[in-house]
């Protein structure tokens, strides 16, 4: 128990610390104190608040939705490579963003939501789409259909989206600086348009953690211990799609997140989803929010897109994860 | 408690399970057994709601199974499943606990006392307590096993499903397993219905058995009924042969191969026979299918090297049995292959004699020592240690006998032997009546069990005839050699 305990106050000390130094380090660094007496320094002060906190707060929110989506995946999938990107959701919910920016749409009903909506749209169409596509090629579902599969879809929806880009006249440059993945220059308004959608899909997960453990031992073993399998799997899937296209339509496609994060986490404190869930979301957003400070300060006074950083991290750590799995399968 | 009927279904169009209807009560095991491919893991797929009803009805309790949602069902039925590799690791506590799922309920479905008490129970019972903080990959298949028993146990269901528990075990992890069940159905009335691909295991745990064909019922009912060899044989297309279990009260099944032997004569002749001072033995090129009332390897057995020792008449040893263990090894006979009895008379007075039929040859030896003769119906009033000195009979038959056959030359020969005492005029020296033998006899009736069949071994047989006159003859020469040895 007292492991438990020490993984959350570890984490959220981790969150703290990430949160401060993201707000006061960059091309203008701005002393801690600022944060509680904004009298002590006007300007920095609406540095602060009107460029780096919502800043902070959007990457912290889509390195803890792709984490906890990342998690729910793996989870439902028995598969500790899946995560919104590997999966080609990520590509699905940027396909569904594109389309809104490209043909201009927005529903009077939904106003700001349309983009996030049609994003999730995408997410949970590819989702269902590479499920049942992995399960026509191979009923058990192995880890290297599931990934394959998820590659095809990415490869398709991404040449989708290129394709909508040469396209496109006038909306080209909002696309193309959306579709690079970052979190800068989008302040609140964003976040509050992001935020709903994440909170529905965290509680759709967290709802479920108790359902994942089971499902890991495969759905006709979870049906036994006593869970709707399918209502369950159709709970997890839309809150992983939420929060995947949530994420999406924020900050574009941000590769990886999904994948490190749960990791860690289990490789630190198991593999209980009870915990594995609250845990990725809280260290998911350290990760994004210290990527994002990397992405800022690395190659001052350019940027680098944030994809780049996780992706550097990212990739390694799926490596090595594979290598790991299939010596356990051969062994 | 598990009611059954008619039950139609399976994964396509074609149904594999075809009207199937069974009933079982509380506190009842059930084996399903039937040929790979014969619907018996099917059947219980239906059973456990995993796959679709096509027709008829299962009733848990006094409600159709379909009528309980998921969770509910969960909580009267528990399925163990076949073993599966898991991507990712739990502790043994956390895979445990995963069966109260179905008992929990909330938004925080906290843990109670009730839970944790499940939990306890059910490792102390599957002995998995020790590992409770170990993750699942660092146990081997067989504890991995008792895990999910455990988490199935805490479930607390009164109706338990299992698909092959044993498979992959080693035979003290099966027992250990099964054992634990079958305490379960016992002691706890839990309902157990398992499908088994070993037949004899589930001869000797379950209460009934019942046997699949091509996804239909054959035969349903206790062990001894469901188990019948000419059924066995047409629903497995395997040469079988049962025979009861030594301690329980159930038939096992042993296959027979068809191997194509390459023929060799085995014909036990006298050539066979050594005498040197210290002991009589018989070499035998071939196991012979022998029973026996020897020192070492008695009852039946397969053996090709049979000792008759001889020993002072004075012997005398708390441990009999070892000594003649540890003294044939001396000698350099395998002991898990040679049958080995004790006598005082001395070797070079054994009778050895060939004895021709119409099926073939039987061979006999005995040594005989009439000191301490008895007669075994006034053998009540006697109150005295057995001795040394003993008539010990062989008959060695060049032919194949039955079990009946076995018996039978038994009876023969020790009427024999009883005939040549009285015509020797042997008494019982306290009650000076005609002794019928004395207090240590041996006999040892052995077969090469090749040629014909011989079913019967009774005095009016061929095989009767020569063993009757043969230990008559035998038996009454050694005897006179007796004599003369002693001066009587």
């Amino acid at each position: 128990m007292s492991k438990t305990w020490f993984a959350y106050v570890a984490s959220f000390f981790v969150l703290i610390a990430a949160v401060l130094v993201g707000v006061t380090v960059g091309s203008v660094s701005i002393p801690v104190q600022v944060l509680w007496n904004p009298d002590l320094d006007e300007a920095a002060s609406n540095i602060l608040w009107n460029i780096r906190m919502p800043r902070v707060v959007l990457a912290g929110l889509v390195g803890a939705s792709l984490a906890i989506a990342g998690a729910a995946f793996q989870g439902l999938l028995k598969n500790p490579l899946a995560d919104p990107y590997t999966l080609g959701v990520s590509s699905g919910a940027s396909v569904g963003a594109v389309v809104t920016l490209f043909f201009g749409i927005s529903v009077p009903f939904l106003g700001l939501f349309t983009l996030p909506v049609f994003s999730m749209l995408g997410a949970f169409l590819t989702m269902v789409t590479v499920m049942s596509f992995a399960k026509l090629i191979d009923r058990a579902m192995k880890m290297e259909t599931i990934i394959l599969t998820g590659i095809i879809f990415s490869s398709f929806l991404g040449s989708v989206i290129s394709l909508m880009v040469s396209l496109s006249g006038e909306e080209l440059r909002q696309i193309i600086g959306w579709l690079l993945g970052s979190v800068s220059m989008r302040g609140w308004p964003y976040v509050t348009m992001a935020l709903p959608f994440m909170t529905i899909g965290f509680l759709l997960l967290w709802l479920n953690r108790r359902e994942l453990n089971a499902l890991v031992f495969g759905e006709e073993r979870a049906m036994h211990l006593g869970v709707n399998v399918k209502r369950r799997k159709m709970m997890i899937l839309t809150g992983g799609s939420i929060l995947t296209g949530a994420a999406v339509s924020v900050s574009g496609t941000i590769g990886f997140v999904g994948l490190v994060v749960p990791h860690m986490t289990r490789m630190l404190w198991g593999s209980d989803h009870r915990h594995v869930l609250p845990l990725s979301f809280i260290n998911g957003a350290s990760l994004l929010i210290i990527c994002d400070l990397v992405s800022r300060i690395i190659i001052s006074p350019s940027e680098l897109p944030i994809g780049v950083i996780t992706a550097f991290i990212g990739a390694p750590v799926f490596a090595f994860i594979f290598w790991k799995q299939r010596r356990k399968v051969g062994a | 408690m598990l009611k059954v009927e008619g039950l139609t279904g399976g994964y396509h169009d074609a149904p594999v399970v075809k009207d199937v209807s069974f009933h079982v009560v509380k506190g009842e095991v059930l084996g399903i057994l039937g040929p790979n491919g014969s619907g018996k893991s099917t059947l219980l797929k239906i059973i456990s709601g995993v796959l679709p009803l096509k027709a008829g009805t299962v009733k848990l309790g006094s409600k159709p199974i379909e009528t309980y949602t998921t969770k509910e069902l969960a909580k009267h039925m528990a399925v163990l499943p076949q073993l599966h590799a898991h991507a990712f690791s739990y502790t043994v506590r956390d895979t445990i606990s995963l069966g109260r799922y179905p008992h929990q309920s909330g938004f925080f479905s906290s843990w109670s006392e009730k839970d944790e008490q499940a939990i306890q129970d059910a490792m102390q019972l599957t002995d998995v307590k020790m590992y409770e903080h170990v993750y699942l990959d660092q146990l081997s298949g067989g504890e991995q096993q008792r895990v999910f028993v455990a988490q199935a146990l805490a479930q607390q269901a009164k109706v338990l499903l299992l698909d092959e528990p044993t498979n992959h075990l080693d035979i003290a992890h099966q027992q250990q397993l099964l054992d634990t069940i079958r305490m379960q159905a016992t002691k706890n009335g839990l309902t157990i219905i398992s499908v088994f691909h070993d037949i004899n295991l589930a001869s000797l745990y379950c209460d009934r058995l019942l046997l699949m064909e091509d996804g239909e019922v054959k035969i349903i009912g206790e062990p001894h009924a469901a188990l019948k060899q000419k059924q066995l044989e047409s629903v497995y297309k395997a040469r079988v042969r049962s025979h009861p279990h030594p301690e329980q009260p159930k038939p096992q099944i042993t296959l027979l191969p068809n191997l194509s032997e390459v023929q060799v004569e085995h014909i036990i002749k006298k050539d066979n026979f050594a005498v040197s001072n210290e002991y009589v033995v018989m070499q035998a090129n071939v196991p012979l299918k022998t029973v026996s009332s020897a020192v070492v390897n008695a009852g039946f057995g397969w053996f090709r090297t049979f000792v008759n020792r001889h020993v002072k008449a004075d012997y005398e040893c708390d441990d009999s049995i070892k000594e003649m263990f540890d003294y044939l090894q001396e000698q350099g006979f395998s002991t898990t292959d040679t049958v080995g009895m004790m006598t005082a008379v001395q070797t070079k007075h054994v009778v050895i004699e060939e004895y021709n039929g119409t099926f073939g040859s039987i061979i006999i030896a005995v040594t005989a020592g009439v000191g301490n003769a008895v007669d075994v119906s006034k053998a009540f009033e006697r109150e005295d240690e057995p001795y040394v000195g003993t008539i010990n009979t062989w008959i060695i038959v060049n032919g194949k006998l039955s079990d009946e056959a076995f018996i039978q030359a038994m009876i023969t020969a020790t009427e024999a032997k009883t005939k040549a005492l009285q015509n020797e005029d042997v008494r019982d020296s306290i009650t000076n009546t005609l002794a019928t033998g004395t207090s240590t006899d041996s006999l040892l009736v052995a077969a090469t069990q090749k040629g014909e069949l011989l079913p019967y071994a009774g005095p009016i047989t061929e095989l009767g005839k020569c063993i009757g006159r043969g230990v008559f003859e035998c038996t009454t020469l050694a005897i006179k050699r007796y004599k003369v040895a002693k001066g009587m």
